[in-house]
């Protein structure tokens, strides 16, 4: 391997990396909000409100309607308004968080309604306000849940990313289309493709653990068939 | 609905919360939080109601020897068995000294033994702290065991109410009926009839059988029969066929002495009429 294929696939890497990363961070720090407000505003939660809840949705399933490819040049002037530029890694931040935000939130969303209805019943017994139950209840018992949902979505993020050349913003997916498919250059296809498949098996095995760990399950067995990846990865 | 002087209905938003406070729940399935431990779930309401983190630890400590739990203060609720999840959800409900303890079905999904020992718990806690218990079951064995006073519901309504002892000594009232079961489907013979006496406190010492067959010379046969101890003192019932040509003053002899009683008669409703009109 030539130290330039080496160089653009390590650069390629570090861009993807970059994005992926600060785009989840944003998309959980806004995601998250939102749907604890779903589910707060929803049937069961308790501030009932059904306008606020239907017009959230509808803008969330809007936005998660429109194919990513199409999103990112079709918010171009909110882009260079938020970040000034259009090209770049960090222009491509900007829909890369967007897309996500209405994920995560439907995501945190079918995690917070899994809590036991009995446990927000026995904190209003105590006479915990609506923050506490949020803080105290929801969110602590929904983490398991939480953490595989956002797992969920940086690995969508992973995908969208490949997208970002579109405005310069590399990567490997840029790496992979001018290199690999446009060059016929076989190998570039094939190094890139090995990292993203790495990448991604990572993430999912990162997500998974600390699932596991929160789930405080102690010595008893989780759920049949399932084992720690942690303690899979010391057996081999 | 008055509490400690407090129409509870009336009130919303943070003076229900603190009204809510003041009451203890503990609930059939436990509904602790699994992401904490022991100690973290019996501290919750104690950090709702902004105790310093000093405070806390200490009642918590208190708290787990109060239900022996002492050691199991780091585990979680996934680590610990039903009964154990039970006290702990116990621990909780009692750490911020409430005045009312609502129980809703909390022995319901546990064995026997665990029961009971909940069961006296409580009742140390309402005699020796005036812990005043409200507790919703459909197992009567608690009633009986526990309670003071009861009210029956019935498709959402009080179809009875009053005090423990008194109900099970009226043997047509509900309650009486679950803690006493009666013979199904018996037909007393034709020169016979079926008395169902129920009894408490003092009348329960009266030897009154013996003298049913000494005074008036009846064939008593004791079909069924229970004596309780309910709200300290004596209840009971017995289910007993009286044969013989004087069992109708013998009956007398009974309602005199004040046992709740009710008959069935061996004679069909024709062969009665027939023979009180010669």
């Amino acid at each position: 391997m030539d130290a330039q294929l080496l160089s653009n696939l390590w650069t390629a890497t570090l861009e993807t990396i970059y994005m992926v990363s600060v785009s989840s961070l944003l998309a959980a720090v806004f995601g998250l909000p939102l749907g604890l407000l779903l589910v707060i505003t929803g049937a069961r939660g308790f501030l009932p409100n059904p306008s606020v809840n239907q017009g959230l949705g509808w803008v969330s399933n809007g936005v998660r309607s429109l194919p990513f490819i199409i999103l990112l040049v079709a918010i171009l002037p909110l882009t260079r308004l938020i970040v000034g530029t259009t090209i770049g890694s960090t222009a491509a931040l900007v829909p890369l968080t967007l897309s996500a935000v209405p994920f995560f939130a439907r995501v945190a969303e079918t995690a917070l309604l899994e809590v036991d209805p009995g446990l927000v019943e026995a904190a209003e017994a105590m006479g915990c306000s609506h923050w506490d139950i949020v803080r105290k209840v929801l969110i602590p018992e929904s983490r398991p849940a939480l953490v595989l949902g956002l797992t969920l979505m940086v690995i969508s993020l992973v995908g969208n990313s490949a997208m970002a050349g579109v405005v310069g913003g590399g990567g490997l997916g840029d790496l992979a289309i001018r290199y690999g498919f446009q060059r016929f250059d076989t190998r570039v296809m094939v190094y890139t493709v090995v990292i993203l498949i790495a990448l991604v098996q990572l993430i999912q095995w990162l997500g998974d653990s600390v699932a596991y760990r929160l789930r405080r399950t102690g010595n008893v067995a989780p759920s049949p068939g399932w084992t720690n990846p942690l303690t899979r990865l010391r057996k081999t | 609905m008055i509490v400690a002087g407090q129409d509870i209905t009336a009130l919303s938003g943070s003076d229900l919360r603190r009204a809510r406070q003041q009451m203890g729940m503990i609930f059939q399935h436990f509904n602790l939080l699994s992401s904490r431990t022991a100690a973290e779930n019996i501290a919750m309401p104690l950090e709702v109601m902004g105790y310093s983190r000093l405070r806390i630890k200490a009642r918590v400590a208190e708290l787990l020897s109060l239900v022996e739990l002492e050691g199991k203060g780091d585990s979680y609720p996934a680590q610990l068995s039903g009964g154990q999840k039970q006290w702990v959800g116990i621990a909780r409900a009692l750490a911020a000294d409430p005045k009312v303890l609502l129980s809703d079905e909390s022995t319901s999904a546990l064995d026997p033994q665990t029961t009971q020992s909940i069961l006296a718990l409580l009742k140390d806690l309402n005699q020796k702290i005036g812990l005043t218990i409200l507790l919703i079951t459909h197992d009567m064995g608690v009633v009986k065991r526990i309670c003071d006073r009861v009210a029956i519901l019935e498709q959402g309504k009080v179809i009875e109410r009053g005090r423990v002892a008194d109900l099970a000594a009226q043997p047509h009232s509900r309650l009486a009926q679950d803690f006493f079961p009666r013979l199904t489907g018996y037909q007393p013979r034709p020169d016979a009839l079926l008395v169902t006496v129920a009894f408490r406190g003092e009348v329960a010492n009266e030897p009154f059988i013996a003298t049913l067959v000494q005074r008036f010379n009846i064939k008593a046969n004791i079909l069924n029969g229970a004596i309780e101890t309910i709200g300290g003192q004596p209840v009971g019932q017995f289910q007993i066929e009286l044969a013989g040509p004087d069992r109708y003053v013998a009956l007398d002899y009974l309602t005199q002495l004040n046992l709740a009683v009710e008959v069935q008669d061996g004679r069909t409703a024709a062969e009665q009429f027939v023979d009180s009109n010669p």
